[in-house]
């Protein structure tokens, strides 16, 4: 690989893309499958259902402190595949590179992507990329796919809450958010907060062990908690109620989020994961999730009622309940 | 129109400009409004300013006086929900998990 | 310091029954701090306390109050070439006559968010190739802090930064809700950080001549009972003063070194608050002294004629004439993700705290 940054050549079909695919994604990536360059990956799927889901990363910065927008697109489509009580096997990447866009960057990257899905047990098996024009693009833009094997008997779904559920959160809120807000241009603080990027499979898969009639996992990122818990006290029919004190944050989130005025419920996570499971299991669902990976802060943060449908209260600090309202766009910092 | 936080004062450089602590978070601050504050004043900070140094000592007697304030009555109007709510067996919470060993 | 002390319910508890074992006849109180606004939601205290006791909130986001003409001319500047406009987040989603930052953000202008106008000030330093205009919005809280900052430019010599202010006052718009005879005010919950700046003073006409008792308030739900309960003690004595409950960071003289700031940049002008009109002397513009440093002298705009929306009741909303459930719009056509007015739109908005944080108004 001569260039040390991408041109509109190599994603033009000739000899330097060819290159790039052998000397930066191939080598990087080191998978056998892949480095066949078929068009199409032949995998081994054990026989019965699977689940399929795809998401596509479009992060800026596209490194922050604790990860990259690799990490996220392996970690992400991972964390969805495993919501579904699927055990995550292959991931297909897709890239859109911007010309001009260092090729020491998209390395970066690629080691990043591929040590995460090390870590998640998962291969990178296809790829495709494509460059667009200076200022088309963000830097880069990488789409992922994944499949997972979905064993016979699980049926996890936001609509599945019950009265009576009690809700489980696997860690520290708003880290995710708050890292990459801090080298933001005109907001820049110092702080030790990193992402929390992180594959979350095994965590989904002991929990569920554990708790075999947990009704739903589901991941916190844009949006935060707020928009989990509302989506799926609005699928299921349900209310929800949090504990504020009992929602595990970081002094730094706290100070951060005072700071610019953010609501630390609706600030993205990217390591995170929300269970919803029978009040009789949760003891069981929680020891689980603090013996994984990535859950040693787990903790019940809520229960699950009956009335009024769909929505989500807070028990502050203070003693009274408000309403958790889902973030409406952006959240953006505030001095009133 | 009146987001402002209590912060630690760290350091200060000759431009009047700080570094302060909040919560663990570090971010400079301009004493240009309160050039008094030092190192160690807690203060309170607006859109990048110190506003104000924060009374800490005031702080803790407000609160020794509204917590001596006799008047508690039972059957005060308004408060039957609200005393349900800060009582600590009131967290639904409390009930599902035994304590980790 | 940490703030669950003052978030401590068991003290909160002892306010609140403090409160209502003091006899008043019902009465309404009106917060014009928007903080205030967004705190009594967040935290619910409007179920906690007495039926007697009537919470309004009145113009204290100065987001809200902000005229449609004021932000059509800082589109105006975003729309310049060579221009970055540069201002805190909150002015971004505010609709004008016909759009808002956001949209011209995403229409290509160069908007930036920034947290304090250091920030703005350091990247007039290193784009010396652009010009950039700061949007100044607030009251006295953050008044004396463009006054700082201008100053700074104007000591360093960096010609590339101005400011447009759209800055107002609080005292004498006090006095035109005082007056207003379609809202009675029993008593203010004044704002604890604009009164961090200007100190007692300037309120005292509210007890000698209007005999209305008022009490800079703090935020934290401690603090905001605090207030309430000293509100409702001196309707008991029938006593009208002007008292400090958030003595923690307010002294009776305010911060001399802030106010001497803002006079030395700033003078007293009209001004006009959204939905209430213009209230003399509430404005403030930047003095001839610092010209240079004055986008509306700088950077000549053409705003298009101003348009309000009409069946929009913000107006009435910011008096307390209206509760924010009671307009006709109220989470109907207006919605925080189709807001028609700065009241839902705005994160501080009275319309907005009411639909995030309570189900008044909803089927």
């Amino acid at each position: 690989m001569r260039s040390d940054r991408i041109l509109l050549a190599h994603g033009s079909g000739g000899t330097m893309m060819r290159e790039l695919i052998e000397d930066v994604f191939v080598a990087e990536f080191r998978d056998d499958v892949l480095k066949r360059m078929d068009d199409a990956a032949s995998l081994d799927i054990p026989p019965g259902r699977i689940a399929l889901s795809t998401d596509t990363y479009v992060v800026n910065p596209v490194f922050f402190p604790g990860g990259d927008i690799g990490r996220l697109a392996v970690c992400g489509t991972v964390n969805d595949i495993a919501t579904s009580g699927a055990v995550p096997l292959y991931l297909s990447v897709g890239f859109v590179l911007e010309e001009g866009f260092p090729v020491a960057d998209l390395e970066r990257i690629l080691v990043s992507m591929r040590d995460s899905a090390v870590e998640a047990g998962v291969r990178i098996v296809t790829g495709d990329t494509k460059v667009v024009e200076r200022g088309h693009g963000d830097g880069v833009f990488i789409n992922t796919a994944g499949v997972g094997a979905l064993p016979e008997g699980i049926d996890l779904s936001g609509s599945h809450c019950r009265p009576g559920d009690v809700v489980l959160l696997s860690g520290t809120l708003g880290d995710h958010g708050i890292a990459v807000v801090s080298t933001r241009e005109g907001l820049e603080f110092s702080t030790d907060i990193r992402s929390d990027a992180a594959p979350l499979n095994k965590l989904v898969a002991e929990v569920l062990a554990a708790a075999p009639d947990v009704r739903c996992f589901r991941d916190p990122t844009r949006g935060g908690l707020a928009s989990t818990l509302n989506e799926l006290a609005m699928a299921s029919g349900v209310s929800m109620t949090v504990e504020e004190t009992a929602v595990p944050v970081r002094d730094q989130v706290r100070g951060a989020s005072e700071m610019l005025g953010y609501d630390v419920f609706q600030v993205a996570n990217e390591g995170k994961m929300v269970a919803v499971v029978p009040a009789e299991q949760a003891e069981a669902a929680l020891r689980a999730m603090r013996n994984a990976p990535y859950g040693e802060d787990a903790a019940i943060v809520g229960t699950v009622d009956a009335e009024p449908p769909g929505k989500v209260y807070v028990l502050t600090a203070f003693g009274a309940k408000r309403i958790m309202d889902m973030l409406v766009g952006e959240q953006l910092p505030r001095i009133c | 129109m009146c987001l402002a936080i209590p912060a630690r004062i760290l350091s200060v450089d000759e431009f009047h400009i700080a570094q302060a602590d909040i919560m663990g978070v570090t971010r400079r601050v301009s004493l240009d409004l309160v050039p008094e504050a030092g190192p160690g004043d807690h203060v309170l900070i607006h859109a990048g300013f110190a506003i104000q140094v924060i009374d800490e000592a005031d702080a803790k007697e407000t609160l020794d006086l509204l917590l001596q304030m006799d008047m508690f009555r039972e059957d005060a109007p308004g408060t039957e929900e609200f005393v349900e709510a800060a009582a600590p067996e009131a967290s639904t919470l409390g009930s599902v998990v035994a304590e980790e060993a | 310091m940490d703030y669950s002390s003052f978030r401590d319910p068991v003290v909160a508890r002892k306010l609140i029954e403090a409160i209502g074992s003091t006899p008043v006849e019902p009465v309404k109180f009106m917060e014009v701090c928007g903080t205030h606004t967004v705190a009594i939601a967040k935290y619910g205290l409007r179920g906690v306390l007495p039926e007697w006791i009537t919470l309004l909130s009145g113009p204290g986001c100065p987001v809200c109050v902000t005229s449609n003409a004021d932000i059509d001319t800082a589109i105006e500047f975003a729309r310049q070439p060579g221009v970055v406009l540069t201002t805190f987040g909150d002015m971004m989603k505010v609709p004008g006559s016909y759009s808002s930052l956001t949209r011209e953000k995403a229409d290509g202008r160069d908007v930036r968010i920034v947290y304090s106008p250091l920030d703005a000030l350091d990247l007039a330093q290193k784009h010396p190739e652009s010009q950039v205009v700061f949007v100044g919005v607030g009251f006295e809280t953050t008044t004396p802090i463009i006054a700082s900052a201008i100053e700074t430019a104007a000591s360093r010599g960096i010609g590339n930064f101005s400011v447009f202010s759209a800055h107002k006052t609080v005292p004498e718009a006090l006095r035109a809700l005082v007056n207003d005879p379609d809202v009675q005010i029993g008593g203010f919950i004044l704002p604890g950080h604009v009164s961090t700046i200007i100190g007692l003073e300037p309120y005292r006409f509210l007890a000698e001549q209007y005999h209305v008792p008022s009490v800079i308030t703090g935020f934290e739900p401690v603090d905001v009972l605090q207030g309430v309960y000293m509100l409702v003690k001196q309707i008991a004595m029938g006593r009208a003063d002007v008292e400090i409950a958030y003595t923690r960071g307010v002294t009776p003289e305010g911060n001399a070194v802030a106010v001497a700031k803002m006079n030395e940049v700033f003078e007293p002008t009209n001004a006009e608050w959204r939905g209430i009109g213009i209230i003399p002397g509430t404005g403030l513009k930047i003095r001839e002294e610092y010209a240079a440093f004055d986008a509306l002298r700088k950077i000549p705009v053409t705003p298009p004629p101003p348009r309000e929306i009409r069946g929009c009741q913000c107006g009435e909303v910011l008096r307390g004439v209206t509760l924010p459930y009671q307009c006709k719009l109220f989470a109907k056509a207006c919605t925080p993700e189709h807001p028609i007015g700065p009241c839902m739109v705005s994160s501080e908005g009275s319309c907005a705290a009411y639909y995030r944080y309570t189900d008044y108004g909803k089927s």
